[in-house]
């Protein structure tokens, strides 16, 4: 079994974090925060988990290392294509009839699902009517995500993916090179609001016509997961869309007879109206 | 008829297989009964953009049920859950099964580290981990990490195997794993083995 006293440094150590700095880790998916947590304690280089702990409560330069460790998401442009493909030709016809449009990507991370929605967005003819809003836990990924600055060895990927999810323009336009990396079009970033937001404590966030949220749920238990997607039927309007990643799903939740399967493979849900 | 036998206190079966993997795996998984007392994770390193192909191919060839895992999913005994690709998969105390994006292991999502690591977490003596063919070292700390935590481990004999590398590392990391064909490695998942 696990070892009881690291159980027990683990849960002290979580709700310092959260009682020193409101953040709010404790309904996280152990066996994942567990691997991160000791991640951070050898390679911060410390002993043990008490031990991290004191220089946390006492050192607040250590909170951003900390999290660093614990808000790390590897994402890509056009991840799963299929998905944006879906977006593409299943949800955009919906979304056309409408004069504005409100966008959430939850738990943003460095930016690429972003990027991705955006460059998808312009494609289509929506970018002008449309507000993005990019929300995330970790400052340092939300400065990231304004940035807009990936290694180019990256980009390969990111323009397959692009393709595959039925791209009608060259991903080569949106971005130049410098130092080998691939620097994106200020102009992407016109139309989004990049915000602080916690899906673990925090509200509603406005009247959206999609929240697309994807790999994010996979790290919370099922409380939390529970809040989450009560939270996103909320923050929907009405017949608003879902995205999930593509082994997330609502199956389990209790807010599960709030939406109904729009393009159940690519895991799509809608809005259900009482 | 009824041979639904499992070693004593065994909980949970865990195995990691790469290079080689389905030839291995047809020895294994179609001699189990469709009533298995445990649940059985599988990690196979598979490309990212393998989709949904691991499971149907072995539900074709096994009497127990094989799906591709689901986050948060309870595992159940009898059935066998392979990790999908590009998602590492954990398990929790509680049985439910978790994945991850995280960053790849040994260049591998999903990876054999990741699973049996959070086995021997969760379910420590209880755990049966099982190292197959491959050609890479992912497996060798997740096996040690088993054994730690009093558990089984067993791999498939180097000298037989497709690929030797990720038997031979998981045997040097971890001093209690036992070298055996795969025929014996489906006999020891059927009752006690002979020691």
């Amino acid at each position: 079994m696990s070892d009881l006293i690291e159980d027990i440094e683990i849960r002290l150590l979580l709700e310092a974090l959260h009682q020193r700095y409101h953040y709010d880790f404790r309904n996280y998916a152990q066996a994942s925060i567990r691997r991160r947590l000791r991640q951070a304690r050898d390679q911060l280089g410390f002993a043990n988990f008490s031990a991290l702990q004191e220089a946390l409560l006492h050192d607040e330069a250590m909170l951003p290392r900390l999290l660093a460790y614990l808000t790390v998401q590897v994402s890509e442009m056009f991840r799963d294509p299929s998905y944006f493909r879906a977006i593409r030709e299943k949800v955009v016809p919906h979304l056309r009839t409408f004069p504005s449009l409100k966008i959430w990507i939850a738990g943003c991370s460095t930016g690429e699902e972003l990027y991705s929605f955006v460059i998808l967005f312009r494609e289509e003819g929506l970018e002008q009517r449309t507000l993005f809003y990019a929300t995330d836990i970790s400052q340092d990924a939300l400065d990231a995500a304004a940035r807009g600055i990936y290694s180019l060895d990256r980009m390969r990927t990111f323009t397959e993916n692009h393709r595959a999810a039925g791209g009608k323009s060259s991903l080569s336009e949106y971005y130049r090179t410098a130092y080998g990396n691939a620097v994106l079009d200020q102009g992407l970033r016109d139309k989004v609001v990049f915000s602080d937001h916690s899906l673990v404590t925090d509200a509603v966030f406005g009247e959206m016509h999609l929240i697309s949220c994807r790999n994010v749920l996979i790290y919370f238990n099922r409380d939390l997961q529970d809040r989450a997607i009560g939270l996103f039927r909320d923050s929907l309007g009405r017949k608003g869309f879902l995205g999930l990643g593509s082994k997330e799903n609502i199956r389990f939740s209790s807010h599960a007879d709030g939406f109904s399967d729009f393009a159940r493979q690519d895991k799509i849900y809608q809005r259900r109206e009482a | 008829m009824s041979s639904s036998e499992a070693p004593e206190g065994a909980r949970l079966v865990v195995i990691g297989a790469s290079a080689g993997a389905l030839q291995a795996l047809t020895q294994i998984l179609p001699a189990l009964p469709v009533d298995y007392p445990l649940p059985i994770l599988i990690v196979v390193h598979i490309p990212p953009d393998r989709r949904n192909m691991l499971a149907p191919l072995f539900q074709a060839k096994c009497r127990m049920a094989v799906r591709e895992a689901e986050d948060k999913e309870p595992g159940l005994a009898g059935v066998v859950y392979f990790a999908p690709p590009d998602y590492h998969l954990l398990v929790e105390t509680d049985g439910t099964l978790s994945l991850s994006s995280d960053e790849e292991v040994w260049f591998s999502r999903p990876s054999i580290d990741v699973l049996f690591e959070s086995a021997a977490d969760a379910y420590g003596a209880g755990v049966i981990g099982i190292i197959l063919t491959g050609a890479n070292p992912d497996g060798a700390s997740g096996s040690k990490a088993i054994a730690d935590a009093g558990g089984t481990v067993l791999v498939e004999d180097p000298a037989t195997a497709y690929a030797s590398a990720m038997p031979l590392a998981a045997l040097q990391a971890c001093g209690t794993a036992r070298a055996m064909p795969l025929a014996a490695i489906a006999n020891c998942l059927l009752k006690e083995c002979a020691a």
